[in-house]
């Protein structure tokens, strides 16, 4: 019998989707902001500061935006975290700032930083005014290699600070997973496009897209021609699911899958299954799980292979997924998997538990019916662009060694983002990473114009 | 079950929540609302002479907000009624007939002439009313034309007012002093030099609420131009509560009947007000922003807090806390306090340490093994309750009288011993007079 996939778009009238895609945090208006911003205590040497990687001023932010400064507001944050903006949709603020918030400790609720901080950062937006300037031109270059928010914000620092940067991006677009790999409703009306614009709007910034390094560019060359490069490749491929796939139809990993959803002009040509099984527990697995849910997918099961506590997805976020109508089992991975024609048919999953502390199977299984299977198993880093640096590229855990400037061990060579070791791969940290590099890189160039004028 | 009613001056009534004289008395309409809801009398909307006034038919109000926009100061410069005197008489009359067990007191300003007082007050003794209240307080237009604070601020036309009344009317005579003023007792005083059977305080403060940094004009104003309004609300609470004290401890006014004005929302304010000598209270900011409802609260709070305390009528803790009410040199250099931060409650703001370290004494810890954690450090401590005005958590931080212990900061032992300023070794005064 030929088996006709299920994965076929128009599950869901297209009138659904704007308001199913619609932001998750909508804007406080100015009434809520006000309110919410009363209840900012101006706490000393505030645990929020300490929690957010980049060290946003937040009682200083919160208290411009309640005095009726959202520029200045925005000011304070943009001087610590050029992507506050961004940050401000996808930060998992549940367990950074309004984790540290005291007020959980006053009343169980913390203080909304992070939808005050995009009061402020839409504001800033909106003027399209960019409110750093340029510095003073240095005469030197840097290379940055990666669009994403860590070469984002190194390229935006290093314009501050008068030198001249060119961006090399290997994708059409700039942005990284900004653009490319977190759900829609986190990033409604464009706004990691318009974001990208508003960071390149100080000037000084040269963006190459489609440049591969390893393809079209090579870090020896860079390292020829730029007084100084950062790389911010993030991580260029996924994980196997190490077991037979069988080139199954039907089996994708969920980044492809929320690519193509954030790249699409128009949702109801975009095909989904009708039984969606999405492997892993963080938060590309449930940005995949809910958006199949909110296309129209009939059953959405997200399959973790430890407990709730162990996912990398906040209390939040899963229950966000749970709310959406998907089903989250733990203790479960996937085992096999069927297919009828060439096309996915169904799952089996071994049953896990912990024995002395390493994750085994219990010997049970169970097999759910599935047309779609998502792998959101994580990202691993591709060594290859930079292996031919001839070895002298220190890595660990398959990523690149920085030290706390962000200096890889090969001079001249700094780097940030999910392709450095240690880091937590968040939007936030590739910034505050990119903002290191970009300081560090500026003493460096300093020291050596010095020298050199000696 | 406590008996809330009053008998003031002769004015009875069923309770001491009293509507002051402003825009809620103006009329029978509002009046009638307050009486369905509970209120134990109304001084109404202070009647002049014909022609009536004519307010500005701009903004009239003005405020400044706290947190989530509560109302913690309102100022006005609303004139008095400015409609005929006739009305306001009549209706008067009628709330009067159908609300008899109502406190009605009529609040009047007329020119400072003995003729314009006797004509108005036999006029009013016509509604029955049961009292009247002289409006001495008022600080905005009236007092332009020698009417209202402009009488209250001369100690002299007051007593001469306030006897003229006295001669020419059988009603009780309140005299409603006005804040703006160096020393309060001094009209106090007069007002009962004569005759006046009671004061009632505060009127309102004079107030710029605001600069319109646009306009750069007083905010709100009128066509662009602003003039200073009368503040009250809660924030002018404090104000009031000294200036009643004062009149109920100084000797020459001491037992002059008090209706305490100022900032009153709650069954709280209004006891803390009685507290200190009040045997009524005027409310009206409140009843401005929340509604007449709000008695509702005010009387069942005030009932229970004396069931509770075993107060069967106001007059068992009207003054009870006059006698505690003295002068800073009688305090008791001898007594210390020191913080105590409670752990449980508290949520590590912070506030309390950079407040002491930043302003004050340097008292409380940001760490203790590297931890955030705040404590008082006893060796620095003065007591001085900086830290628990600013802790966000009621009852978080507080002060702890030292007993029989040695007060680590000064190394002396607190025995519980009295020793004031006026016997104080660093007096110069106290020494010479031991000397």
């Amino acid at each position: 019998m030929p088996s006709r996939s299920e994965i076929r778009p128009g599950r869901m009238p297209p009138e659904v989707h704007p308001q199913a895609f619609a932001d998750l945090h909508p804007p406080l208006d100015g009434h809520e902001v006000r309110v919410a911003a009363d209840r900012c205590l101006f706490c000393y040497d505030a645990p929020c500061v300490s929690a957010c990687p980049t060290g946003i001023d937040i009682p200083m932010f919160i208290r411009q935006l309640a005095t009726g400064q959202p520029l200045v507001a925005a000011r304070t944050i943009l001087d610590a975290n050029i992507m506050g903006g961004m940050c401000a949709r996808v930060c998992p603020t549940e367990t950074l700032c309004e984790e540290a918030c005291v007020r959980n400790a006053a009343e169980g609720k913390p203080v909304e930083i992070g939808r005050l901080q995009r009061a402020a950062t839409d504001a800033m937006l909106e003027t399209g005014r960019q409110p750093f300037r340029r510095g003073a031109p240095t005469g030197r270059r840097v290379a940055v290699v990666g669009a994403g928010p860590a070469g984002l914000a190194c390229a935006h620092k290093l314009a501050v600070l008068g030198h001249a940067v060119v961006v090399f991006e290997a994708r059409a677009k700039a942005g990284g997973l900004n653009e490319y790999g977190i759900a829609a409703y986190k990033a409604t009306d464009d706004i990691a496009r318009r974001e990208v614009e508003w960071i390149l709007g100080i000037g000084g910034i040269e963006l190459r897209t489609g440049a591969r390094l390893g393809r079209d560019v090579t870090l020896a060359g860079l390292r020829e021609e730029f007084d100084a490069v950062f790389l911010g490749l993030g991580l260029g491929a996924t994980n196997a699911l190490g077991l037979d796939e069988g080139g199954l139809a039907g089996v994708e990993d969920a980044l492809a899958f929320i690519e193509r959803l954030r790249q699409a002009y128009d949702l109801s040509g975009l095909p989904v299954g009708r039984r969606v099984v999405v492997i892993g527990g963080g938060m590309t697995a449930i940005d995949a799980a809910v958006q199949a849910r909110k296309l129209g997918a009939e059953e959405v099961t997200i399959v973790y292979r430890r407990g709730p506590e162990a996912m990398g997805a906040s209390r939040y976020e899963q229950e966000l997924a749970q709310t959406a109508g998907c089903t989250i089992r733990h203790w479960a991975r996937p085992a096999a998997l069927s297919g009828e024609g060439g096309v996915l048919a169904a799952v089996t999953f071994a049953v896990t538990q912990l024995a002395d502390g390493r994750l085994v199977d219990t010997g049970e299984t169970f097999t759910l019916a599935a047309d779609q299977l998502l792998k959101a198993i994580g990202q691993t880093f591709v060594a290859g662009d930079v292996r031919e640096a001839g070895g002298l590229l220190d890595m660990a855990g398959g990523r690149i060694v920085v030290d706390a400037e962000r200096r890889t061990s090969l001079p001249g060579v700094w780097a940030g983002g999910d392709c450095v070791a240690g880091g937590r791969d968040l939007t936030v940290v590739a910034v505050e990473d990119g903002k290191r590099a970009a300081l560090s890189i500026d003493r460096t160039l300093r020291a050596a114009m010095r020298e050199a004028a000696e | 079950m406590a008996d809330l009613s009053v008998d003031f001056v002769g004015i009875k009534a069923p309770n001491p929540f009293w509507l002051a004289s402003a825009p809620p008395t103006d009329k029978a309409y509002n009046v009638e609302r307050a009486f369905r809801e509970g209120w134990g009398g109304v001084v109404w909307k202070t009647l002049g002479e014909d022609p009536p006034v004519v307010n500005v038919s701009g903004p009239r109000y003005g405020a400044i907000h706290g947190p989530d926009r509560r109302v913690i100061g309102f100022n006005n410069i609303e004139l008095i009624t400015d409609r005929p005197l006739e009305v306001n008489l009549r209706e008067i009359k009628e709330v009067k007939r159908r609300w008899p067990d109502r406190a009605m007191v009529v609040s009047l300003m007329v020119p400072c002439e003995e003729a314009s007082w006797k004509a108005i007050l036999k006029r009013v003794e016509e509604t029955e009313a049961d009292g009247i209240e002289l409006n001495f307080g008022c600080p905005h237009g009236m007092s332009e034309r020698g009417m209202g604070s402009a009488v209250g601020q001369v100690p002299d036309y007051v007593e001469m007012v306030a006897r003229w009344c006295k001669t020419h009317t059988r009603m009780p005579v309140i005299v409603k002093l006005t804040p703006n003023i160096t020393d309060v007792r001094k009209p106090a005083e007069a007002a009962r030099r004569g005759g006046a059977d009671a004061v009632s305080l505060i009127n309102t403060i004079n107030s710029i609420m605001g600069v319109d940094l646009d306009r750069m004009a007083p905010a709100p104003n009128t066509d662009g131009k602003g003039t200073h309004g009368g503040m009250c609300g809660p924030a002018v609470k404090p104000i009031a509560l000294n200036m009643v004290a004062e009149i109920a401890r100084f000797p020459a006014t001491r037992g002059l009947p008090i209706s305490g004005i100022g900032g009153i929302e709650t069954w709280r304010d209004a006891a803390e007000f009685m507290a200190l000598g009040a045997g009524t209270v005027q409310v009206c900011t409140a009843a401005m922003v929340y509604g007449f409802r709000i008695v509702h609260e005010m009387m069942t709070g005030l009932e229970a807090f004396m069931d509770e305390r075993g107060y069967a009528r106001l007059g068992d803790f009207v003054g009870a806390a006059v006698p505690n009410v003295t002068d800073w040199q009688y305090l008791n250099l001898d007594y210390a306090v020191k913080a105590r931060i409670d752990q449980d409650l508290c949520i590590k703001c912070g506030r309390c340490h950079i407040a002491c370290e930043d302003t004050s004494h340097q008292a409380i810890t940001a760490t203790k093994d590297g931890v955030r954690h705040f404590e008082v450090i006893d060796e620095e401590c003065v007591g001085c309750n900086l830290c628990a005005s600013v802790c966000p958590i009621e009852g978080c931080i507080t002060m702890e009288p030292l007993v029989n212990a040695v007060d680590r900061r000064t190394g002396r032992f607190v025995d519980g011993s009295y020793r004031n300023w006026t016997q104080h070794p660093n007096n110069p005064r106290a020494q010479v007079a031991a000397e």
